[in-house]
Order: structure tokens, then sequence, then C-alpha cells
């Protein structure tokens, strides 16, 4: 896998949301992937910062553009020092919400991208790594 | 603050939703849209999406939210323009938009608006034929 750019974006607020989802938009429009497809990315990104910013408030994202097998993707690393999280299938689950929401942030965001993965340590914090190739697949 | 402007046309209230918006900028909308229906005594809401890239589950709570408010109140809400790749992506999300109207364009939302507001304005009648018959 080659990094080919890297980015890192401190999210602490609620105002950072919209500045960090362009420059998802920005990553994804200079690899030439389709509208759609950004969108996906973009919006599970969205889903992504927020619970970094409801359950931890805050945290910082790398991105990165990677090639990887003669494909290009935009990779994203959401990492926060939070609570953690307790059951990870359970909060993998549609529908499932500690806080006050409709529970599709972690399920949605990972059928909206390519590759998802999540690793939680209780105390210490989450990690959430998400990757989406240029074609969407 | 910045705030999202409500115009009223007839017995609708119409919004414009033309930059990306952030949580807060959404729940105050969400709460001046249900303080000018119930001033105003709106029949209808329309929200004009067309040029929102990104609805992830807040936004489509919002919409939900602003849909199930006003409907207690007495007044429909129609979405309309939202551009195919965010319908492609709320599907996925899981997010269906239940109990919200929507319209391919801002003509059409007015026309199912309109519609609605004469279906009601017929079951009205309907109901003081009754009571006329009662009365014989």
């Amino acid at each position: 896998m080659i990094v080919m750019t890297k980015d890192t974006m401190e999210i602490v607020r609620e105002q950072d949301v919209v500045p960090f989802r362009n420059r998802v938009r920005e990553f994804s429009t200079r690899i030439g992937m389709s509208l759609v497809n950004q969108t996906k990315l973009i919006t599970a990104a969205s889903e992504l910062v927020r619970n970094m910013l409801k359950y931890a408030s805050g945290g910082k994202v790398i991105l990165e553009i990677i090639s990887y097998n003669a494909k290009t993707g935009v990779r994203l690393t959401f990492k926060d020092e939070g609570p953690g999280i307790p059951d990870v299938a359970m909060a993998m689950r549609d529908g499932f919400s500690t806080g006050r929401s409709l529970g599709l942030g972690l399920p949605g965001a990972k059928r909206l991208v390519n590759e998802f993965d999540l690793k939680s340590n209780p105390g210490e914090g989450t990690t959430v790594t998400v990757i989406h190739w240029k074609n969407g697949r | 603050m910045e705030r999202i402007p409500i115009l009223k046309m007839g017995p609708f209230l119409l919004v414009t939703i033309q930059i990306d918006l952030y949580d807060r900028l959404a729940l105050t909308l969400e709460n001046d849209l249900i303080n000018m229906v119930s001033q105003t005594g709106a029949r209808g809401v329309l929200i004009d999406i067309s040029t929102v890239s990104i609805v992830d589950s807040f936004m489509g709570r919002i919409l939900g939210n602003i849909a199930s408010m006003s409907r207690i109140m007495d007044a429909e809400t129609v979405v309309v323009g939202m551009q195919p790749a965010v319908a492609i992506t709320l599907v996925e999300l899981g997010l269906t938009l239940q109990g919200v109207y929507t319209a391919l364009n801002v003509e059409k939302g007015m026309e199912l608006l309109n519609t609605k507001l004469g279906d009601n304005l017929e079951l009205d009648d309907d109901e003081e034929e009754d009571q006329d018959d009662r009365n014989d």
C-alpha cells in the first residue's frame, strides 16, 4: 500500500464538521471519484465524525489518498480518546444507540464504504478506519 | 446568528436550504419552522434541498421531525429536489424518511401541497354537510 497524500484534521467542535467534509470532497475529487461514491464516502465520514464529537468530545482524522493493487482510494482514520465502545457487536447493529439518535451511524457508515474497521478499547478510545475506492468497489 | 430564511406564500411556508447545514443551524430551522407554522396557521411546508449535497442521519432526523411536528400542527411537509446521489446514499444508510412527502421539484411539490389542501377542504365540507343532514 502506497500513501500518496496525507493530511490530519483536528475535530473538536461542531463547526469543524463542514470544513472536514469539504476536505474529504477535495480528496475524492482529486482521484476522480464519481459523485455517487463521493456522496457515500462523505456521508459515512459525517456519521463517524459526529460520533466522535458526541461520544468522545472530538478527536482527529487522518485523510489519505492510497494506492493498492492498481486501485486508488481515500482512506480516513478517525481516532479519539473517548470512553470506547464496550460492546462493538451491539454498536454495529441497526437501531442500537446509547445516545438519543436513530442508531444508524456505525452500521450505516459501514454499508456506505468499501472497507470498514473498528477497534475500541474501553477507557482508551476508538479508532475507525474506512477506505472507499475510486470506482466504489 | 446565521438563519435560514422562511418565506410565506399563501397558505404555505417555503424554505430553500442553500448551504451545508451544521447541527445548530438545522436545529434552529426546525424550531423557527414550527413557530412559523403556529404563528401563520400555514397548512403546508415545502423544503427545497436541491443544492444540498449531503444528508446524513442527523439531517434526515431533522427533516422527519419537521414533518411530524408540522403534522401535529395540521400542516403537511414536502421535501423537494433531492439529488440522485443523496437518494442512493440515504437508502443505503438505512434512512427512508418515513412520514415525509417528497416531490421531484418545487413545482411538483406545490402541486402536491395544493392537492393535500384540497382533499382536506373537501373533507371539511363533507363534515359540514353531515351536520346539515342531522339538522333536517
